[in-house]
Formats: C-alpha cells, structure tokens, sequence
C-alpha cells in the first residue's frame, strides 16, 4: 500500500472531525477544514468535471476563487447551486456534489467526442459554422445550449433565507493576508472604526499556504496571533467568508457575508447578508493570482498552479502529486518544489523558462539534489485523464521555438507558474486606471478617484516584506486621512527577505507544431478559449482587447478570466506587434465573483416584496367575496362574484344595479391633496388647462393637467372648500407623481406663490353612492345637508354630518348617474360602509368594483389616464377642446400649438360599435381601415378600452384613431389572428348623452 | 451609489432622492412670445455634459426638498450643492 496521501501533521484540517461527503454518488471522507477540492485530493480524485466546449476532461488548477476547472453541481433539490468551485465549498456532513458539464460520468463522457470536431468549433464559430443553411439555425441553438452550459438552475423556490445590512466605518481593509493584516494592526490604535474583511473563515491569506515566518512565528501562528488581537477590540468589525464583490460610487463596497451553506459549511438559518458598507477610506489588499503558463494540452488533470500546491500541502496537508514536475519562469515558484520536497514527495524536475536560473531558491532547490532544466519547456502533456508523462525541449534563442533531443520525465503532478497578476478588479471597478509594468508584465493599480490605497500583492509588491511593510505604511497613512491619531506605532515586522531573479515571460510556449495544430494551448479554461483562436481573432482583424474578447469569449466566463486575462491579452499584444498597455485591457465590472439572486433579493420576497396599502374598508371587501385588482400598491375590489358567478354575470349584475337603482363603490385610493394658501388659486391656473379663478367655494371642477410638452398627465375634480383651501383629486396610480410635480413647480419655478399641499390620501375613507336611489338612501343619513337637486346640484360639495360621522360630500359622477361621494375619517369608513349596505337592503344596493367602474364611465366616454392616453395624447385628441382656456397661459399650453401636436391627423379619441353585438375587441387591437390580401396593412390606430355594455345590450369600446374626429360613420377593421372584427367609428358618448341622468 | 448632502438633511443615500436633470433651466415668462424653435429648445433640449454638470436633485423620500448640485458626470464626484434658486457658486462656473 502506498503512503496516504493526507500528512500525518500540520494544516488548519481538524483530524478528529472526520466529515463524510458524496461526489458523484461515491460515499468520501474529508476532514472538517477541507475544502471540497482538498478533500477530493486526499481522495486521490483529480479528474472533476468536462469543459464547456470541447467536454475535455478537466481537473483542479487552482486552490481558491481563481479556478477555472473544478465546477460542480452543489446538493440536490431547491438547494441545488451551479457551477460552484470546488476550491471554494467548505466540506460540510452529508455533502452531495456532481461533476458539472458531463454524461454519464467525467471519465467517460459522451460529447467527449466533441474535440474531435474541433475544426468547426473555431473562435466565433457560432457566427460561422452554423449559419448555413439559413432556417437551421434554430436548431443548432436548440442543440447548442442543451450541449453547452455549465450546470442547471433549481426548479423550487428557494427555502433559504437572506439578510440585508449597512454599515458605515471609517476604515475598510479589504483582505486580511500579510498587508491587510498590519494595516488593520496599525490602524487599530486609534479610535477609528474599521472592518476588516476576508473571503475565507480564517485570516491570514497567502501566510495560511506558504512557509514562511514572521519575527521567528510561521505565518498561521502570527496571523492567529493577529487576528486575536483584532479580535479584542471594540472598534474592529472582523467579517469572515466574506467577499467584496462591488466596488461602487463614493466608496460604496458592496459584500456578500456567507453565513450557512457550501462557503461555510454551516447548515440551518440565513444564507447570506448583503452588506453595503460605505467607508472613509478603504485599503485594497486581495492579494494576487497566480499566472498559467500557455503551453501544449495545459489543460490535463494533474495540471496545476505551483502556489495552489503549496496551499493544498501547508494548508490542507494534502499531497496533490507523488511525482510532481514543476514548470516556471520565476524564483517564487521554487518554494513549492522546496516545500514538495521537506514533505519527502518527490520532485522530478524543475523546468524553468529563464535562460539561467541562479537565484537564491533556485541554488537551494538544486542543492537540494533536484534537477533543474534551465533555458528549456513542456512542448508535450502525455495523459489525457491524468498527467502521465511531460516532454521537455530546449527552447531556441528567442525563445520562440524549441530544438534539440526530446527528453521525457514520468510525473503525476506538473505545477506551473508564469508569475503573479496583482487582483486589480475592486481598483478597477472604481474606474480606476491600471498601468502596465513592463518589467515584470504586470498590470498595477493606477489613478482612482476614490478614496483607495492598495497595497501588498495586489499593488504588486509580491514579497512577504514588502507586504508587510506596505500594511503598516497604509495603516498609518489611512488613520491620518480619516482625521484620527495613532496612540503608538510599531516599526514592520522581521521576516526573511530573500531576493529574486527577474520572470521571463514567454506567452505562448513554443512547441513542435504550431499552437492547435496537433495538441491545444489552452488559456481561458473555462470557455476553452485557445491560444490559436486568439491568433485566428487577430488574422481575422480583430485589434481591439474589447473586441477580441467578445468574438473568442476570452475572460467572459464565470471566473471573469483571473487566470486567463492577461496571457490572452499578452498574446494578441504580440500577434499585433504592439505593448500589451497599447491594447489596453478589458474593464473589470461587478460582481468580482458571482452573487446569488437570493442575497440582491434579500428578505424582500413574498408578501415583503412590496407594500401593500389596504382601504379602510378592505376587510368587508374581502369577506364578501371581492377579487382583487392591483392599482399602484392598493388593493381594489374588481367584482364581487356571487356563488358560481361568472366575472362577466357579476359585472353585468353591477352595472345594472348602479344604473337602475343604487350601487356603492369604495373610492379611498383616489389620491387626495390638500391645498392651502392665498396663491392656490393662481397655482391651481398655471397647473390646469381650464381656469380657477372665478370657482366659488363650495363648488368643484373636473381639471386636467399637461406636461410641458402638450400631452396628458393626470385629470380629477378639484373642490374649492374654502377661501384659500382646495382639495384635489388624482387617479389611484398618480398620487405620488402628482404631488411631487406640484412641489416641484412650486420650489423651483415659483417659489414667490403661497401655496401648500399636503397628502392626505389616507386620512380618508371615500365611499361613493351612486345610482337614482343614492339620493333617498343618503337622506335617510344626514338632517344637515340639503340634498335635493336644487339646494345641491351636480358639482358641488357640502359638509355635514352623515351616519354620525363629520363628511365632506360632494356630487360628483365617474357613472354618468346621480352620485355622492362621501369622505369621512379613515377609522369611520368600515362603519359607514357597513351601515349603506344594510340601509340599501331595500333598493338592493350592490357593491361595484373597478370593472364596472369601468364600464360604467366607457358608457359615458370619460377617459381614464393611462388607458384612453399613453403620453402621446393631447386634450384635444381626446376631444376635451372646451377644457382649454383661451386666455391665461398653463403648463403645456404653448406645445398645443406645435405643429406636429396641431396636426389634424393625429390619433383621436372615438368610439367604436362592433357589427357583432357579441364580439368583445381585444384592449390595444390594431385597427385597419381596409383590408387587403397583402402585407403590412397600414395601421390607423389602437382599442383602449372594450366592454360589454349591460345597459345597451351590446358590446362597444373606444380607441384612438389617425383623424377619428373625421371618420365618423366609416367602418373600420382589427384584424386578428383568427378572424377579424368588423365595427363602425361613432361618437364616444354612448349612454345618456344629455346628461339628464347625472344632473337629476 | 452615491452620497448626496441634503442642505436640509445632510449627507444621505442617493436612494432617497430623485434626479430632476438639468438646472437653470427657466420657464419663459411668455411662453407665446416664443418661435417653435425656442419653445422646442426649452421642452426638450438637455444639455449631455461631460465633466461638471448643473443638475436638480429632490429628496424625495426625505423632506422633499428640491436643491441644485454641481456634479462630474465622469467621476460622480459632487463639487458644490446649493439651493434651488441660487446661482451656483463661482468656483464652479
């Protein structure tokens, strides 16, 4: 039996806390601490999911947020994630994973056989390949994207829930490797607030992986040391498993906190929290990834970074590889085979890029009885579900072809680097500008106009000195900045600093054949994007980074490309012939790594979706039987069906009860502003079309307010109750927008006009009576208001009492029918209500709710807002020429006489009569004024509102229609898909044109 | 999302308030004087600045108070804010 592959010692793994986990239906043991793709590694599983486009079988390359690989389908059920990183799931009891992007199994999948199809899937091949013949592209989109995709969404709601939370602070340390861990140190003696924050459940970043030490502590002791200090003081928040994944306007980060589930691998309560943490200043320390190097069937499990490695063994105590060949082109990535090689696993070779490798970690390694290959490359990965065997050449003088004998080295492992990239995305997120140091090649942090200091890797400063140093530099620095002052300070931290040797880079390794002819270069894994279709972008014409990326797909996968961006970037740079900052790079844009729904959603789902507003009288709405209508955030009684009644019987059965006796409707949610002062009236003027001056009080008008531009806005009755005191009426829907566009004329165009308005919607119930009865079932609940038609007449208004409650009542019709509506205090109106409704027993009074509302007013041709206009509509397309005054100037006045608004063919308010009483035109049907056997039929308008009318016996509607005033009389056409209605233009007051009904 | 110092509220999140576009834009005081043209002009041309631009805000869910603000449309940074019917402030214009 060959040596286990976990360490018997070290790692931040608890070895008494066995955790049992399925993958794949195969029943596993990891340990608490693990990851799942450390547990999977001790298991001696390498071999993880397929790609996405060729269905290569693709194994773990990284250890964190970077990789590209090892996505999996998370759990079953409504719990079930896609495309969730292995490297980034915290094994919990019970954990269930799948390979993603595979059938039946990862080792032997079916489309699998797509590789070898690779000659049609180039890049943009989806513009190419499947465009002939012309109709079947439906089909191969159909196949496609059952192909294609990286995991299934749950079919279930989801159960869990999420949390939403602000803070503000005064310092936010991003990070809590070496950097952020001394700034948060050195900010921490003063009084400043600070949050620190880090995506893992431990602090310490990179010190957690590597083998290093920290005044004589190795890093995992100093960084624990750290973080309980930190701990211990009040001023410092310490978020954990938690990441930053918005940088926005003044300093605004947005987080997800992962309280439960695969990240943290706690069970039960919330998710997530959605943290939106506004900071004074803000320290970027999120470290850096590591960069792939682009060489021949990269892609072969048992690739894999040389700094994961070292995570897998210091952190996990996990042995990745028994024979394990390192391929590199700086010092950094010598500690691994150093590390390898303290835990006895063997290290075959080291192939190093660089023409000669004489750095300090390098003399170490060799003298430590390692090969070192200097000067050379893997042109070959043998293996296609696990690293076999690697062929080695010398590479030529410019590094850009190979030469020489084929030299072949056994190994399981190949841990590679090509250096690190600086993780600028929350920097860049900022708008801030990254800068190329042509050094190294690496993109560094620039100019930002936020309050932002980046330091340690991601400033690019990759030592652990540096970072160290960096931290307290910066926690100094912010303190100063946030007007704060620090108690002491302490001088950086001792830790061995040892230097090392420039990288090469060398962006595509050369090997015997063109890169994709024979083997692949991969460099976006994840969207399989190669080294070939970024050349094949580049001959194709394609310049520009933006662009490339777009057409080939590079970095546009889950992962954003941190591992893939640069080289591919690098690549196109060289097939143009320019610097890679002349290509520039592509922006980095929220989220830095994917958030769910769930956490933006937050509690806000269900009934705390949105707010619901009820009417005083809503309860007896609702144990009679009202179906609801939603208008704006009310609920509104639709209809009140009776048992087994059809919406059509019921609103028939309303309409003729209102029309032929006395039906009573709840009218709370109109909206209501109150309006005071001595310049109401003259507001009330510039406000509405119609004039105000000379409403006597006690009296009410019908007015309707434009926009600037000519075109309706709202309309309702206005009251005038006393000499400086108006209330106005507003549909349902405008409420909000009406007062805040009568504040806004009032503070900004004509702050001199004493005027006032206040809302008060809901400080009343409004219920109205309407019907020939409505008068005699009033009476019997006033002795102090006259109401005969005489004392009383149609628009006007009285106070009084009614049913015992202090009311304003006021005669005004939305039916066409004697009506009253009456407003008392909001906690009188289920009363009142009540009380009607017994007292009409004996008309047989009846509920109505919008439907017939609706019908009733259509009968009359009055228009709703919103229904019979659309903001295209003018006052006189509706044929409302007597409500605009002549002689005093208003809002929208001047644009009724543009041309185009003046035109005489514009759409206009008529009403239409089907030949068929029965048919019933659908709302917004197209009209035609002939038909004809060819297409398109020009179209001369649209239905608003249809109805089957009661009280006529038929159906009828209004519409807008081009030069409708002039069309009287003519027939018409809405033609349907399946048959086509005939009707004749008409006038749009269908019932009791007279008014005698309404006036009686 | 940014931070809006109300000059009645102080500083608060740009989700309480309401963006009204351009300022200083004046209503003609006679409006029938005007050719289609300048009518047209004052209805619907907005200015599309880049760099500090002269803008309303309303804090609209607070206490509803209209107020100019001299903002850079590039970087969000707010430069001066000051009351509606204020011209702004020198060092702005």
């Amino acid at each position: 039996m060959s040596r286990p592959l976990r360490l018997s010692l070290g790692g931040a793994i608890d070895r008494k806390k066995p955790v049992n986990f399925q993958f794949n239906g195969r029943q596993l043991c990891g340990y608490k601490g693990d990851t799942l793709a450390s547990a999977l590694l001790a298991n001696g599983i390498h071999l993880v999911s397929r790609s996405f486009k060729y269905h290569r079988p693709r194994g773990i390359f990284a250890s964190g947020t970077e990789e590209p690989n090892a996505l999996v389908q998370l759990e079953v059920g409504p719990r079930t994630l896609a495309s969730h990183q292995a490297t980034k799931i915290k094994l919990y009891e019970g954990l269930k994973a799948f390979s993603a992007n595979c059938w039946p199994s990862p080792a032997f999948d079916l489309l699998g056989i797509l590789g070898f199809f690779h000659r049609i899937l180039p890049a943009g091949f989806y513009y190419k390949t499947f465009m002939w013949p012309r109709w079947g592209w439906k089909i191969y989109e159909y196949l496609i994207r059952h192909i294609a995709g990286l995991g299934y969404c749950p079919r279930q709601p989801d159960p869990d829930r999420y949390d939403h939370m602000n803070a503000h602070t005064d310092i936010l340390i991003i990070g809590s490797g070496p950097s952020g861990l001394a700034a948060a140190i050195e900010a921490s003696h003063s009084s400043a607030r600070i949050i620190i924050v880090d995506e893992n459940s431990k602090f310490g970043g990179r010190l957690l992986s590597d083998n290093s030490k920290i005044n004589n502590k190795s890093g995992p002791d100093w960084a624990a040391q750290q973080e309980s200090i930190l701990a211990s003081n009040p001023n410092v928040k310490m978020l954990r498993n938690t990441t930053a994944f918005g940088y926005y306007d003044h300093n605004l980060i947005g987080m997800i906190e992962n309280l439960t589930g695969p990240i943290t691998g706690v069970k039960d309560k919330k998710r997530q929290r959605l943290w939106k943490i506004r900071a004074k200043q803000v320290v970027l320390a999120q470290g850096a990834f590591e960069r792939p190097l682009v060489f021949s069937d990269n892609d072969r499990p048992g690739v894999m970074l040389a700094g994961a490695i070292r995570t897998f063994l210091n952190k996990y105590a996990v042995i990745p590889g028994r024979r394990v060949a390192l391929f590199v082109n700086n010092d950094d990535a010598y500690r691994t085979a150093l590390d390898l090689n303290a835990h006895g696993v063997e290290v075959v070779v080291v192939i190093d890029l660089r023409k000669e490798a004489t750095g300090v970690l390098p003399n170490r390694t060799i003298s430590e009885g390692i090969e070192v290959v200097e000067d050379a490359a893997i042109t070959g990965v043998i293996g296609k579900s696990h690293v076999k065997k690697i062929e080695v050449m010398m590479l030529s003088e410019d590094g850009k072809s190979v030469q020489g004998e084929k030299r072949f080295f056994d190994c399981d492992l190949i841990g590679i680097s090509g250096g690190w990239n600086p993780a600028v995305h929350l920097h860049s997120h900022t708008n801030g500008k990254t800068v190329w140091r042509k050094d190294d090649g690496v993109f560094i942090p620039g100019k930002t106009l936020q309050n932002i200091i980046s330091i340690g890797a991601c400033s690019g400063n990759f030592s652990l000195q540096s970072c160290l140093k960096d931290g307290w530099t910066a926690g100094k620095k912010v303190v100063k900045l946030t007007g704060f002052s620090s108690k002491k300070t302490n001088s950086p931290k001792d830790t061995e600093n040892i230097p090392e040797q420039p990288w090469r880079n060398i962006w595509i390794i050369p090997s015997n054949a063109p890169a994709g002819q024979n083997d692949k270069h991969f460099v976006d894994q994840q969207h399989d994007v190669t080294a070939a279709d970024i050349q094949l972008a580049a001959r194709e014409g394609y310049q520009s980074v933006e662009h490339t990326k777009r057409y080939t797909t590079l970095g546009m996968a889950t992962d954003q490309g941190k591992t893939s961006n640069i080289p591919g970037h690098a690549i196109l740079a060289e097939i143009l012939g320019k610097e890679v900052s002349a290509i520039g790079t592509t922006t980095f844009r929220p989220p830095y790594t994917p958030v769910t729904i769930g956490a933006l959603a937050g509690p806000y789902t269900g009934l705390l979706f949105a707010p619901i507003r009820r009417s005083p009288m809503h309860y007896w709405h609702e144990s009679n039987g009202a179906i609801w209508e939603d208008v704006g955030e009310w609920k509104r009684p639709w209809y009140y069906p009776k048992r087994n009644e059809s919406m059509r019987d019921a609103v028939a059965r309303e309409c003729l009860a209102t029309r032929n006796s006395v039906g009573i409707l709840d009218a709370s949610t109109l909206g209501k502003i109150d309006i005071q002062g001595p310049d109401s009236a003259e507001f009330l003027n510039r406000i509405y079309t119609n004039n105000w001056e000379n409403l006597e009080i006690g009296c009410c008008r019908y007015g309707i307010m434009l926009r600037e531009d000519g075109m309706v806005m709202d309309d309702g009755v206005t009251s005038r109750l006393g000499k400086n005191h108006y209330l106005m009426t507003t549909t349902t829907g405008n409420a909000a927008s009406v007062l805040a566009w009568l504040e806004e004329w009032s503070q900004t165009e004509w702050p001199t006009l004493k005027v006032y308005f206040t809302s008060v919607t809901e400080q009343y119930a409004t219920i109205t009576l309407s019907g020939p009865n409505a008068r005699l079932l009033l009476e019997e609940f006033t002795n102090d208001i006259d109401l005969g038609g005489g004392a009383f007449p149609a628009m006007q208004y009285r106070e009084g009492t009614v049913g015992g409650f202090r009311a304003r009542v006021f005669r005004i019709s939305f039916t066409g029918e004697c009506a009253f509506e009456i407003n008392v205090q909001a906690s009188g109106g289920a009363n009142l209500w009540a009380n009607f409704v017994n007292a009409g027993e004996k008309y047989g009074i009846t509920p109505y709710g919008t439907e017939t509302m609706h019908v009733l007013r259509a009968e009359k041709g009055y228009i709703i807002v919103g229904q019979e206009t659309d903001g295209t509509v003018t006052p006189y397309d509706l044929g409302m020429n007597w409500i605009i005054s002549k002689n005093k100037d208003f809002i929208g006045r001047r644009s009724l006489n543009r041309p185009d608004t003046a035109r005489d063919d514009r759409k206009q308010l008529v009403g239409l009569l089907p030949n068929d009483k029965t048919e019933i035109l659908p709302e917004g049907g197209q009209i035609v004024s002939q038909l004809q056997a060819t297409y398109p039929i020009p179209m001369i308008g649209h239905v608003t509102s249809s109805y089957h009318s009661p009280i006529l016996g038929r159906s009828f509607a209004l519409a807008l229609i081009k030069g409708g005033k002039k069309r009287l009389g003519q027939t018409v056409h809405v033609p349907l898909v399946e048959r086509t209605i005939t009707c004749q233009v008409t006038s749009h007051l269908f019932y009791d044109k007279e008014g005698h009904r309404l006036n009686g | 999302m940014l931070v809006i110092e109300c000059p009645w509220c102080g500083p608060r999140s740009e989700e309480e308030f309401t963006n009204g576009g351009e300022a200083h834009i004046k209503r003609p005081s006679k409006p029938s004087a005007l050719s289609d043209e300048e009518w047209a002009d004052y209805v619907f041309m907005r200015k599309n600045t880049k760099g500090i631009f002269l803008e309303r805000w309303s804090h609209s869910s607070g206490c509803r108070r209209w107020f100019n603000a001299a903002r850079n449309t590039i970087t969000n940074e707010i430069a001066a804010i000051y009351h509606i019917n204020e011209k702004p402030p020198k060092e702005i214009s």
